[in-house]
């Protein structure tokens, strides 16, 4: 409002959050962890994209956000379908597991 | 100022929860850790007088796609923590990527522009498409430019929930079906 709050602020946020988010896909070994962690990745996105959509006036970020949001959600849908089925035929969901290479 | 005091206070947070659903053993403790940080990213949209999107990601993320991982979480029932530490040598590399990455969208934030445009609450007739805070603009846009595209959104909802339906199955379900049909 006094325009004190910039959009490097909102970047900032968004690319630490962002690298958060790619150090779990890296780290975890957990599926559904890792899917969470997908998760984290498209919200800073999203953030960065409202931040641009305010900071030069225009509706097509907030938009373009709101399609991403519905993707995300069946996205999840059928990644945790997957993993459902993934669990009833190896009884495991941790990667380690799941390695069909060097056994 | 208010303004600013929300940031700081959500985004520190959300990165907090982030950090918390990366570090946490416990994926319950991590999915509520998510919660977390999806609401103070909710927070966020508010401060960026993004308000139909800010009810939205609460509505579909913290509530619909979190409680869809949460439910997926006690319907496997077995002890989901992490038997094995990560390798070493994997969780210096993850580190150090992403360190680099840091650093490079560090680096590309510069100075950006500090003034933000002034907002109405409806669309104007002049400018239709331009940012405002009411949920109005919305329906506009998405009856007109983005006529396609929810078009799109609305067949891609309906497939995920075929195929979700269809993944779901037992396939034991199946075979005793197809006995009681012949």
């Amino acid at each position: 409002m006094d325009g004190v709050l910039g959009i490097e602020e909102y970047l900032v946020v968004a690319s630490i959050l962002f690298c958060i988010g790619l150090l779990g896909v890296i780290l975890r070994r957990n599926v559904l962890l890792i899917l969470m962690c997908l998760e984290l990745m498209l919200n800073a996105v999203n953030l960065a994209l409202v931040a641009f959509a305010r900071y030069s006036g225009n509706m097509d970020g907030v938009i373009l956000t709101f399609f991403a949001i519905t993707v995300a959600a069946a996205e999840v849908a059928i990644g945790l379908a997957i993993l459902v089925a993934l669990y009833r035929r190896r009884k495991s969901i941790f990667l380690q597991d799941l390695n069909l290479l060097g056994r | 100022m208010n303004e600013e005091i929300l940031f700081y206070l959500f985004s520190t947070l959300m990165l907090f929860g982030g950090s918390a659903v990366v570090l946490s053993r416990n994926p319950v403790n991590a999915a509520l850790y998510m919660i977390l940080a999806l609401v103070s990213l909710a927070v966020l949209f508010l401060t960026l007088d993004a308000f139909f999107l800010a009810a939205l990601q609460v509505l579909v993320y913290a509530g619909a796609v979190m409680v869809l991982f949460l439910f997926v979480i006690m319907m496997l029932d077995v002890d989901l923590r992490e038997r094995s530490r990560p390798n070493i040598m994997a969780a210096a590399l993850g580190l150090v990527t992403t360190g680099a990455v840091v650093a490079i969208l560090l680096t590309w934030v510069g100075e950006g522009s500090t003034i933000r445009p002034s907002v109405g609450s409806v669309p104007t007739p002049g400018n239709p498409l331009a940012f405002v805070t009411g949920s109005k603009a919305f329906g506009y846009a998405l009856l007109t430019k983005y006529m396609l595209p929810i078009q799109v959104a609305g067949f891609l909802l309906l497939v995920a929930m075929v195929g979700a339906i269809l993944l779901g199955r037992r396939t034991k379900l199946k075979s005793s079906e197809g006995k009681d049909g012949s």
